[in-house]
């Protein structure tokens, strides 16, 4: 056992990037859940575009085709989603569950040719001055520009949900659909677009796995990445900064048990390895003892009547 | 009374198996209250809806100022000057007053300048607000507020107030009168919805009487009797419950020191409340919606367990004790909420008459349903009640409000109870249903069940009870006889106005 050998400054630097494709996937699908509809494909559409960025990125040669292509294969998967609980009105639960293992499938087929393949690697952006800095620099300052991609995406959706128009009326659509549908407010286009932004977030968050995270292409190597999005979306009580606090704690707790582990620590792997999920949730289940709760539609499905 | 503001001619709308609206026509001036009358599904809902801009005439045309008007949205009607409060309240419970305003605005100012305005208007209009609360926390008649100034701060010339009062005390109606006096004299004029026809009386200029969706007629409803515009609704004369005077007799119900927090979000916990029920009278309590009427009911049914000897039924301890065990021991209650709560509306009326009747009626036999009894049961409640549907097979939901409501009332007062609790018995009504639901009570009464009933209908309490109470933030009233109470004492016991005050005119 060598526990000096965990450095803490390559452990909270990696554990950016550990936490980066869950904070993408649980922001869109925070957008989703606040405008009242709950998605359960987000694994689907997280290892579609997964694949669809990697295949874009080996056949372009462009890891940031890769993430463009990854978050279009998400939207659209996500459409699907939406035709089928905002059109026809199907339920929700069923639909996202149908969703996952339709996208775990689609994925699995599109990969065929792509296994073993090295995708091209993403630069990680030099910033001067700011790497510079001891300690500092390289936990904050050293990464892929996604990672960052991740942060200014929570920071835009939570000043977009306190502070604009915009994300007042996605919280009315979500917290009470008739009443916002009688004040004449377009219900199922806001939540369509809703989806939609969930969609493509997830498809980032499945590229980054593929394309920076692994970066290789093997079927189902997500693994649950989704389901723990999902999760911390509730247990983050719906709010953009609890998120990015969960998804560290997460990439944090997995990236420390991987070091542990390597350290062979007399702790079973196994113990170790479940240990990230039960952290997170009993951190996350005790920050959401307060007064938070669901958007009030949530699931429900929205039927104009006249 | 200024010019003519809206004319609508021969407005129709049909949907699949109803007609809503058959060719109505009539036209509001400036500066007129203008009230719209009708039983349930007369349709009033859908004219208003169409004047809103929510739904689309299948024929006919309305103008405004003259100039032809067809809202194809709400936004649309709203920027022509009309505006609208929703019967059930198109609020959003997680959002603050502020943004909740913001919402029903087309280009709301920035966050602390609506804060300002809001705090400018509802304190002219005598109607105090704090933007920045939440509304899930305010009362019943805060929330209306909230609804009123949200229309204020648009300037309407058309204000469309969809039963405004029904979740008001006596002194919040007052003021809310107040200020819709004050809006007709700057030339607004309001449609104005209501069941509660001496209301009518006193604030509308002219009334529009709808049945089956046509125009049956008009009136001046100060010159005309309440009983008069009730039968142009009905289309037909019937009969008034009548007491048979009776004498209570000993206590059977009795609650005492009743305090329990409340299972919801948002709900309101119960404090420290007492009570007695004697056999043979009817025990009314009255209270603004949302002040612990649901919470009460629960208590009594046994849905929420309490204190063992809080709740004694002739002298046994039965806080602790299950619905089921309570039906069995002869306390039956009926909740408000037709649809979801008392009936579960895709099963049907056998299968509802089942769940609450299958012990007393003996409708098991050794854990096996007995189907013909069963139905003989329903078909019994749909007789004796005159339920309006083909038959006992017929889902809860296709039945109408007030048909269903004389089922659950029924399903109950047929099962002979000895204590029976109802919650809101009359709630969206009409006016002959609602008064054979009171005679019903009233007849139970007569033969020796205690009846509590709550409600928010004034006027029903005041017609049936012998004596009366009012819950007002979970904490029920001192009891007192019915008979010669003053509408104002009656407010004061329901809390009084709530912190309002009257516009300053």
């Amino acid at each position: 056992m060598d526990l000096a050998s965990i450095s803490p400054v390559l452990l909270l630097a990696s554990l950016m990037v550990a936490a980066t494709p869950i904070l993408l996937a649980a922001l869109g699908e925070l957008v989703v859940e606040r405008s009242g509809v709950l998605n359960l494909g987000v694994e689907g559409m997280m290892i579609t575009g997964a694949i669809c960025g990697f295949a874009a990125a080996v056949e372009t040669g462009s890891p940031f085709a890769g993430f463009v292509a990854a978050a279009l294969g998400g939207a659209v998967l996500s459409l699907l989603f939406a035709g089928l609980t905002q059109v026809a009105l199907a339920n929700q639960v069923a639909s996202g569950l149908a969703l996952t293992l339709f996208g775990l499938g689609l994925s699995a087929l599109m990969g065929q040719g792509y296994v073993g393949v090295k995708p091209p690697p993403t630069p990680r952006l030099d910033i001067p001055v700011l790497g510079d800095i001891p300690i500092l620099g390289p936990i904050l300052f050293g990464h892929d520009v996604m990672v960052y991609v991740g942060l200014g995406l929570c920071a835009a959706i939570w000043a977009m949900l306190k502070y604009t128009r915009a994300g007042l009326v996605l919280r009315a659509v979500g917290e009470n659909h008739d009443a916002a549908h009688a004040l004449g407010y377009k219900v199922v286009r806001v939540r369509v677009m809703a989806i939609l932004f969930g969609g493509a977030c997830a498809g980032l968050g499945g590229a980054y796995i593929s394309l920076i995270r692994v970066p290789q292409w093997t079927e189902g190597m997500t693994a649950g990445a989704g389901w723990i999005a999902l999760a911390l979306v509730v247990f983050a009580s719906w709010k953009a900064g609890r998120v990015l606090l969960g998804a560290w704690l997460f990439g944090g707790v997995t990236v420390l048990q991987l070091n542990l582990q390597a350290a062979g620590v007399a702790i079973p792997v196994e113990y170790l390895s479940m240990s990230p999920y039960l952290i997170t949730i009993l951190v996350l289940v005790i920050m959401s003892a307060d007064r938070s709760r669901a958007p009030g539609s949530l699931g429900r499905i929205f039927h104009a009547t006249g | 009374m200024g010019a003519e503001l809206l004319n609508i001619s021969g407005l129709s709308k049909a949907y699949p198996g109803v007609i809503a609206n058959d060719t109505v026509s009539f036209s509001i001036r400036e500066g007129e209250v203008h009230a719209l009358l009708g039983e349930n599904g007369a349709g009033k809902s859908t004219l208003v809806k169409m004047i809103y801009g929510l739904v689309k005439p299948d024929s006919g045309t309305m103008a405004l100022r003259g100039q032809p008007f067809a809202p194809s949205e709400p936004r649309a009607a709203r920027a022509s000057g009309v505006a609208m409060v929703f019967q059930h309240f198109s609020l959003f419970d997680a959002l603050s007053v502020a943004e909740n305003v913001a919402l029903g605005m087309e280009t709301p100012p920035r966050m602390r300048d609506l804060a300002h305005r809001i705090r400018e208007v509802s304190e002219s209009y005598g109607l105090p607000l704090d933007p920045y609360r939440i509304v899930g926390d305010l009362s019943a008649g805060e929330r209306q507020r909230v609804e009123i100034i949200r229309c204020l701060l648009q300037d309407p010339r058309l204000l469309i107030m969809d039963e405004p009062t029904s979740v008001l005390t006596p002194q919040e109606v007052e003021i809310l009168f107040a200020t819709l006096r004050k809006l007709t004299s700057e030339g607004v004029a309001i449609l104005y919805i209501s069941h509660k026809l001496d209301e009518i009386r006193t604030l509308c200029d002219h009334a529009t009487i709808l049945r089956l969706g046509r125009n049956v007629g008009t009136c001046v409803p100060s010159e005309t009797t309440a009983r008069e515009m009730a039968e142009m609704m009905v289309g037909s004369a019937f009969e008034q419950p009548e007491s048979a005077g009776r004498d209570p007799g000993q206590v059977t119900l009795d609650v005492t020191g009743l305090s329990l927090a409340s299972p919801g979000a948002f709900g309101t916990s119960l404090r420290n409340i007492h009570f007695t029920v004697r056999k043979g009278e009817i025990l009314g309590i009255g209270g603004v919606a949302g002040n612990g009427q649901d919470e009460l009911l629960a208590a009594l049914s046994g849905e929420i367990r309490s204190q063992a000897d809080a709740i004694t039924l002739d002298g046994r301890p039965i806080g602790r004790h299950g619905p089921a065990e309570r039906r069995a021991m002869g306390l039956l209650t009926a909740p408000e909420e037709r649809l979801g709560h008392a009936a579960a509306p895709d099963m049907t009326l056998t299968e509802n008459a089942l769940m609450t009747a299958a012990q007393r009626e003996g409708l098991v036999r050794h854990g096996f349903l007995r189907w013909a009894a069963a139905e003989g049961f329903a078909r019994r409640i749909i007789e004796a009640f005159d339920v309006r549907t083909p038959g006992p097979d017929n889902a809860a939901r296709s039945l109408s409000g007030g048909n269903l409501q004389k089922f659950v009332i029924g399903r109950e007062v047929l099962q002979r109870p000895d204590v029976l609790v109802v919650n809101q018995p009359t709630w969206g009504v009409d006016a002959a249903a609602a008064a054979a639901i009171r005679q019903a009570l009233l007849d139970l009464a007569a033969n020796g069940t205690a009846v509590l009933c709550i409600s928010q209908d004034l006027d029903e309490l005041m017609e049936i009870s012998d004596r009366f109470g009012a819950l007002n933030e979970g904490r029920l009233s001192e009891i007192r006889p019915a008979r010669g109470l003053t509408v104002e004492e009656i407010g004061l016991m329901m809390g009084g106005a709530h912190g309002m005050e009257v516009a300053h005119v």
